[in-house]
């Protein structure tokens, strides 16, 4: 089993619903997000293309922030999502400095914190609150080894991209471009 | 012209704009950690060579201060951890992939041994000196019988503990000014560099103070070539490494870099120490100030800069 999730920047308007959904059901604390908004501009005035993102934690395959952690507080569970379990986590910061996409945070109660898939929502065969909140439907999420589950089908029939690649944490979140 | 501009939403404190999760508390941890493995490192290695008595002020005496300097350089890295009492789930596994780890691990190991070695020296510094209790008694007498086992065991974990300082950076490799397998050297060099400053001190003979002020100034050259090395390597690297290295020629670290670094803790106690060596009179402390200096200010500087330096995507 792999998860995976798969954002159409082609249909994402940023209307930024999914980090509204996230906070609220993850009680992410006020002034904190586990995913947000990346508008990218490109081009020569007047021709200009935007690129809208809802960004969040990867769930690397090779995640520096599961290595660098010295209790093993952050670890892998079923699936291939990456977490972090509070009572192990000794908020040594390491974790939030080898993530290239600097998608964790320090939670206020000291332990570090991050975007889950929504696991909790997943073992009761809900989506998770980002993907099953958009108005637009632009994300999909689903098991990759399944090559009838949402995210396979439409990796299948899209381009894609993850976001830097190079940084080789083989990223499995996907942007349909 | 072509541009691109990037926005994000994403306002976490801490983390954006740019990433700012250690203060004060890791580059000063890792300094104390250089200077403790430089002392002890050269302490054991006059020990293996046998020449203890020629070097009695860097085997005997400046060893007094490292389980000092350990415990302040604990005790700031306690001050990092935010999740304060699970401290202890750090000594709960070794995770050989976790600098983090093995480098907690290395100090629990060091800590203690630099203890014993003040307390098999105590004599030195209270000549008087007679262990009350036997277990003690017996425990001094074996250390000292074995000191030579105990020099090679100390500086074995004296130099991990060097390279560790630098490879806690180093094993980033989302912090591009870090992803260079120099830190680890380099940081080892200041560390002894400042270790041997720091025996200066300590000196009990005009010899041991000309060896060390000769060792300091190798190590300074070291140290220089290190330095330029690194650039080099990033000027010759990917663009993110190439803006890395920009940071520092030209953009903001430029001044206190070269300035406190380089310029203030480097060249000019190695031509103070020179000086000294061609008879010249200097307050011998100047030199050794400026190099304990330098040595942290390199730890600040690598420590925020780095958190500066990232992918741009
Ligand atoms: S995106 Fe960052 S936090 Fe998430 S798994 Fe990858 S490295 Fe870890
Ligand atoms: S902050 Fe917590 S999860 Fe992150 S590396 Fe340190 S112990 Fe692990």
């Amino acid at each position: 089993m792999r998860y995976a999730m798969a954002v159409d920047t082609k249909k994402c308007v940023g209307c930024a619903d999914c980090v509204v959904a996230c906070q609220t059901e993850n009680n992410v604390p006020i002034g904190y997000c586990r995913d947000w908004i990346v508008e990218v501009t490109d081009g020569t005035y007047p021709q200009l293309e935007i690129e809208i993102r809802s960004e969040r934690c990867n769930h690397c395959d090779n995640s520096p922030c599961v290595r660098c952690c010295p209790t093993g507080a952050s670890h892998y569970v079923e699936g291939g999502i990456v977490k972090v379990t509070p009572h192990e986590c000794i908020g040594c910061g390491a974790c939030i400095t080898s993530c290239p996409y600097d998608a964790r945070y320090g939670h206020p109660d000291g332990y570090v914190d991050k975007c889950t898939f929504c696991d909790h929502r997943i073992q009761d065969g809900l989506q998770p609150a980002c993907v099953s909140v958009c108005p637009t439907k632009c994300m999909y999420f689903g098991d990759l080894d399944d090559a009838n589950s949402e995210v396979s089908k439409v990796l299948k029939k899209r381009k894609f991209k993850t976001l830097i690649p190079q940084a080789g944490t083989k990223p499995q979140v996907y942007y349909l471009i | 012209m072509r541009e691109e501009l990037i926005t994000s939403g994403r306002l976490n404190p801490n983390v954006d704009p740019y990433l700012e999760i250690w203060h004060w508390q890791i580059p000063l941890y890792l300094f104390l950690g250089g200077l403790a493995a430089g002392i002890l490192f050269f302490a054991s290695l006059y020990v293996i060579l046998g020449k203890e008595n020629e070097y009695r002020g860097a085997v005997r005496r400046a060893p007094i201060i490292v389980p000092f300097i350990l415990a302040i350089g604990l005790g700031a890295l306690f001050l990092d951890l935010r999740h304060k009492l699970f401290f202890w789930q750090l000594y709960t596994t070794i995770k050989l992939e976790s600098p983090m780890s093995w480098g907690a691990w290395t100090l629990m190991a060091i800590t203690p041994i630099s203890i014993i070695w003040v307390a098999i020296h105590i004599q030195e510094y209270f000549p008087g000196w007679e262990w009350k209790n036997v277990i003690l008694r017996d425990l001094n007498a074996f250390f000292l019988k074995n000191k030579v086992g105990l020099a090679w065991v100390t500086i074995v974990l004296s130099v991990i503990l060097g390279i560790y300082t630098g490879i806690l950076f180093s094993a980033f490799n989302a912090r591009p000014l870090w992803n260079t397998s120099i830190l680890g050297p380099l940081f080892l060099t200041s560390g002894l560099s400042a270790g041997a400053a720091a025996i200066i001190l300590f000196a009990q003979s005009k010899k041991e103070k000309v060896v060390f002020a000769k060792i300091d100034i190798m190590l300074i050259v070291i140290e220089l070539f290190l330095i330029i090395h690194m650039f080099m390597g990033f000027r010759a690297s990917t663009q993110v490494q190439i803006d890395a290295a920009d940071m520092f020629l030209g953009g903001a670290y430029t001044a206190p870099f070269w300035i406190f670094v380089v310029v203030l803790g480097m060249i000019v106690p190695a031509i103070l120490e020179l000086m000294e060596l061609r008879h010249k009179k200097i307050p011998v402390y100047i030199p050794v100030v400026l190099v304990l200096f330098g040595s942290l200010m390199l730890r600040f500087i690598i420590s925020y800069a780095g958190q500066m330096s990232r992918w741009l995507y």
